[in-house]
C-alpha cells in the first residue's frame, strides 16, 4: 500500500526542495560568465537597501516598533559585514538614538520610553560596539547595566526578558553575552544559569527554549554560546549536539531550524554558528569521546596547527591570572566581583582545532542562489527579503567563508569562498556575532 | 498584522475628540532630532501611543487606560511594555480574567507566533488555575490544526500540563498527530515529554519497552524519517551502551539496511552502537557489506566502513562522517 501522496511535512518539503533544485539546475546550465554573475554577492545593492532603511521605514514597520534596536543591529551589522560603514553623522545619530532607548535603571528598551528588555539590550550593545569609537562605547552605562542584569535573574538560575517577562534560553544568552562583552560578568550573574541551559538540552541533542520543548537552532546557538562564555560547555553532551546539528543541513543545501522542518536562510547563522563554535571546542569534544588531549589536531597534511599546551588551559579551565590592559574608559567596575577570566577572548584566540563539520560550499550555494535577492536576503524562495534575514544570512555566509582558516586572524583561501574572492565578508566573533575587529576594539576598551 | 480579524470595525473616533480623554495631555515619543530607523507611523498609531505614554508615565491603572492598552495592542501586539502595563491594570482593577482570555483568544488567532501574547496567556492561565486547563488544551489544539509545529503553542501546552494538569488524553493526542503526519517532529517531542514526565504513566523506564516497539513500527514504515530514529535514541537517553544492549535496536537497523534504501539513519545508529562495544551479528556485518559500494572497504573495521558508506550516500555530511571516522578508536572487527 504505497502512498502516492506524502504527509503534510513531506509535501511541503518536496515542493521546496524541487524549487531549490530548479534554481541550481538553471544556473548550472548557464555559460560560465553568467554563472559567476549569479554567485556574486550584490554588495552595492545590499548596502543601498540597508542604508535606506536606516533613514526611513514605512508604516508597516509599526509592528517592529518595540524592536528598533534590533533593526539597528540587523542593519549596522550587515553593513559592517559587507565591509562598509556609515558616515560620521549617521554614527552620531545611532549613538543619540540608542541613548534614548537606554533606561534610567539600566538596559535598553525597544524604543525611547519603553521598558528595558534583554533582547533589545543585546541588540543595542552589539550595535554600539559595531559603530565603535569612544563616544559610542562610553555611552553605555555599565554600572546600571549590571544592576539591570541582576534584576532580570530568576530563581531558576535563568534570566527573564524584562520585569514580569518570560524566562528562556534566549534571555540567558542575551544577558550573558552582554555581560561578557562589557566585562561585567561575575559569579552572581553566572550562578545556576548553566543548570538551566543544561536542562534544556533535549533527547535529540539540540537545545530548546525551555525544559521539555523541542530542540531548535536559535536556542541551540544561544545555549551553546552562553555555556562557552560561562566556561561550562563541558556540561553539555557535545557529541549528541554535533550529531543533531549536522543533520539540520538538508539536500537543498541550507539549514533547517528543527528536525523535519523547512530550510530557512537565517539558520545559516544559528546552526552554522553552532558548527563554527564546535570547531574550537575540539579538546572538550575529544575528552567527552574518551580520546587523548592531543588527538585530531594534525589530521592528514595539517602539520601546521600548533596544538600547544596553552590552549588546553584556555578551554578546560579559567586562566588564573587576569591580564590587565591599559584602561581607556572602561575597566573593572568596583561594584562587581572580578572574575579573572574572559572566556570570549580566550575562545577567539584559540587555534581552530577541527575542520568544519558542516558543508560550507553547499550552504554558500543556498545563500547565494536561493536566499539572495537583487537587494537583501530572504528565508527561502517565495518569501520576501527583510532585515532580520539579511543580517543572519550574511552572518552565516561569513561563517562559511572563514570556517577553514586555522585561526581567527588568518584570511581564507580563494577556494573557501564561493564565487569571486570579492565575495569575502568580514569575519565575526561567533559567540557574540560581532565583526571581529569591532569586538577587539570593545575588548580593549572595557578591559 | 492581521488586526482586521480582531477588531470590530466601527468608525474610529480620534482619542483627542473623546470626552473621557479631555483631561490628558498626550506625550510624544522622544525620538530626537535625527533618529535612525524612524518609522512613518500612521496618525492613529502615533496618537494611540502618545496617549499610552501619558497613562503609562502617570501610572494610571484605570478602565480607560485598560481600553487604551487594548487599542495599542491591536496596532502592535509585540509591544511588551503595553502588555506588562495591561497586566498591572488588570490586577489593580480586579478585572474579569475570563473576558481577558476571550480577548487573548482572538488576538492569538491573528498572531499565533508572538512571544508577548503567549506570555500573557500563560500569566492569565496561572491566575485562572486548574479550571482552565481543559480550555487551554483545547485552544492549543485549535492552533495546531492550522500549524501543528507552532513552537509557542507547544511550550504553552507543556506548561499547562505541568502547572494545571490534564495529562489524561495527552498520549492519545500525540498518537493522533503522529498518525496524521509521522514526520511531525513536534508531536514526537511531545510524546517524549509525556512519556518521561506524565505523572500517570510511571516514567521513561516503565514505558521504554512499549515505546521502543512504537518507534520501531514507525521506523519500518518510513526509515528515512529522522524523528522516529531520534525518539528511539531518546528512549535510551542517548546512552550508547544502553542502545547497544537493546537487541531490538540492532535488529531494526538490520531490517532497514536489508532494504538497501533510506538507510542513512540506520547506519548512523549502527555507528554509535559499534562505538559502544556492540558486538555485531554476522547478519549485520553482511548487511553493511552489502550496501558498501567498494569491496575493499570490507577489510577495514566495521565502524570505519560505516563511515565510508555514509560519506558516499550522504555527501552533504561528508566532512562530518570523515571526522567521525577519525575519532573511532575501538577496534570492533576481529
Amino acid at each position: 500500500m504505497e502512498n502516492l501522496r506524502g504527509t503534510k511535512s513531506q509535501e511541503e518539503q518536496w515542493m521546496l526542495q524541487n524549487q531549490c533544485f530548479r534554481i541550481y539546475d538553471i544556473v548550472s546550465r548557464l555559460p560560465p560568465q553568467a554563472q559567476s554573475v549569479n554567485v556574486e554577492v550584490r554588495r552595492e545593492n545590499h548596502i543601498e537597501y540597508l542604508t535606506k532603511s536606516l533613514k526611513q521605514l514605512g508604516p508597516n514597520f509599526s509592528v517592529l516598533d518595540a524592536n528598533r534596536p534590533w533593526l539597528c543591529y540587523w542593519i549596522i551589522h550587515s553593513i559592517t559585514l559587507l565591509g562598509d560603514c556609515v558616515d560620521d553623522k549617521l554614527e552620531n545619530d545611532f549613538i543619540d538614538f540608542l541613548c534614548r532607548c537606554q533606561g534610567q535603571d539600566g538596559g535598553y528598551g525597544g524604543g525611547p520610553g519603553q521598558m528595558p528588555h534583554l533582547a533589545t539590550t543585546y541588540a543595542a550593545i552589539n550595535s554600539l560596539i559595531t559603530v565603535g569609537g569612544h563616544k559610542s562605547l562610553s555611552s553605555i552605562n555599565r554600572e546600571k547595566m549590571y544592576e539591570f542584569l541582576l534584576r532580570m535573574k530568576d530563581a531558576s538560575g535563568g534570566f527573564r526578558m524584562h520585569d514580569g517577562g518570560e524566562v528562556d534560553v534566549r534571555a540567558c544568552y542575551t544577558a550573558i553575552s552582554v555581560a561578557s562583552v562589557l566585562n561585567i560578568l561575575d559569579d552572581r550573574l553566572i550562578q545556576n544559569v548553566g543548570d538551566y541551559i543544561v536542562s534544556c538540552q533535549t533527547f535529540e541533542g539540540g537545545i530548546s527554549g525551555e525544559p521539555g520543548s523541542e530542540a531548535h537552532g536559535g536556542y541551540t546557538f544561544c545555549g551553546l554560546a552562553a555555556m562557552v562564555l560561562i566556561n561550562e560547555v563541558d556540561r553539555l553532551n557535545l557529541p549528541g549536539l554535533i550529531n543533531w546539528v549536522v543533520f539540520r543541513q538538508g539536500i537543498e543545501c541550507g539549514f533547517q531550524g528543527r528536525t523535519n522542518k523547512l530550510v530557512d536562510g537565517c539558520y545559516s547563522f544559528w546552526q552554522g554558528g553552532v558548527a563554527a563554535i564546535i570547531q574550537r571546542l575540539h579538546l572538550t569534544v575529544n575528552k567527552q569521546l574518551g580520546l587523548p588531549d592531543t588527538f585530531g589536531c594534525k589530521t592528514e597534511s595539517d602539520n601546521d596547527s600548533s596544538d600547544s599546551e596553552g590552549e588546553e588551559l584556555s578551554e578546560g579551565s579559567s586562566s588564573p591570572v587576569e591580564i590587565h590592559h591599559p584602561t581607556k574608559g572602561g575597566g573593572k567596575l568596583n561594584t562587581t566581583v572580578a572574575m579573572g577570566v574572559n572566556c570570549g577572548y580566550d575562545f577567539i584566540k584559540r587555534p581552530i582545532g577541527m575542520k568544519p563539520i558542516f558543508n560550507s560550499k553547499a550552504l554558500q550555494q543556498y545563500i547565494l542562489l536561493c536566499s539572495q535577492e537583487e537587494a537583501g536576503f530572504r528565508d527561502k524562495p517565495g518569501k520576501r527579503k527583510d532585515h532580520y534575514h539579511t543580517c543572519y544570512v550574511l552572518s552565516g555566509l561569513s561563517i562559511c567563508q572563514h570556517c577553514n582558516a586555522r585561526d581567527a586572524d588568518s584570511p581564507p583561501l580563494p577556494g573557501d569562498v564561493m564565487g569571486p574572492y570579492s565575495n569575502l565578508l568580514e569575519s565575526v566573533h561567533p559567540l557574540y556575532n560581532i565583526v571581529l575587529d569591532k569586538y577587539y576594539e570593545a575588548y580593549e576598551f572595557f578591559a | 498584522m492581521n488586526q482586521e480579524a480582531v477588531e470590530e470595525s466601527e468608525e474610529r473616533i480620534p482619542i483627542r475628540e473623546r470626552p473621557e480623554w479631555a483631561d490628558v495631555r498626550p506625550v510624544p515619543q522622544d525620538d530626537g532630532p535625527n533618529p535612525v530607523v524612524p518609522i512613518a507611523y500612521t496618525d492613529e498609531f502615533n496618537e494611540t501611543m502618545d496617549y499610552f505614554r501619558a497613562v503609562y508615565l502617570a501610572d494610571e491603572r484605570s478602565p480607560r487606560a485598560l481600553q487604551l492598552t487594548k487599542e495599542a495592542i491591536l496596532l502592535n501586539s509585540g509591544n511588551y511594555t503595553v502588555w506588562q502595563f495591561r497586566r498591572l491594570i488588570l490586577e489593580a482593577l480586579n478585572a474579569d480574567l475570563h473576558k481577558e482570555l476571550q480577548f487573548v483568544d482572538q488576538i492569538t488567532r491573528a498572531n499565533p507566533k508572538n512571544y508577548q501574547i503567549w506570555h500573557h496567556r500563560r500569566w492569565l492561565s496561572e491566575k485562572l488555575g486548574t479550571n482552565i486547563a481543559s480550555k487551554e488544551l483545547e485552544f492549543t489544539r485549535e492552533i495546531f490544526c492550522s500549524d501543528a509545529k507552532n513552537y509557542h503553542a507547544w511550550s504553552h501546552r507543556q506548561w499547562v500540563l505541568q502547572a494545571l494538569g490534564g495529562w489524561e488524553d495527552e498520549l492519545a493526542y500525540c498518537n493522533e498527530l503522529i498518525e496524521d503526519d509521522v514526520f511531525n517532529n513536534s508531536a514526537w517531542n511531545q510524546r517524549y515529554f509525556v512519556v518521561s514526565r506524565s505523572p500517570l504513566l510511571g516514567g521513561l523506564e516503565v514505558m521504554r519497552d512499549s515505546e521502543v516497539a512504537y518507534a520501531i513500527k514507525a521506523i519500518l514504515t518510513k526509515p528515512e524519517n529522522e524523528s522516529s530514529w531520534r525518539y528511539l535514541r531518546g528512549l535510551h537517553k542517548n546512552d550508547g551502551y544502553s542502545l547497544a544492549n537493546d537487541p531490538q535496536v540492532a535488529s531494526v537497523c538490520l531490517d532497514v539496511l536489508a532494504g538497501k534504501t533510506d538507510y542513512v539513519h540506520a547506519l548512523n545508529m549502527v555507528l554509535d552502537l559499534l562505538c559502544h562495544h556492540h558486538q555485531p551479528s554476522r547478519e549485520l556485518k553482511d548487511a553493511i557489506d552489502a550496501v558498501s559500494p567498494d569491496p575493499d572497504l570490507s577489510n577495514i573495521g566495521l565502524a570505519e566502513s560505516a563511515c565510508s558508506i555514509l560519506k558516499l550516500v550522504d555527501p552533504i555530511r561528508a566532512s562530518y562522517w570523515e571526522w567521525r571516522k577519525s575519532t573511532i578508536t575501538i577496534p570492533v572487527r576481529d
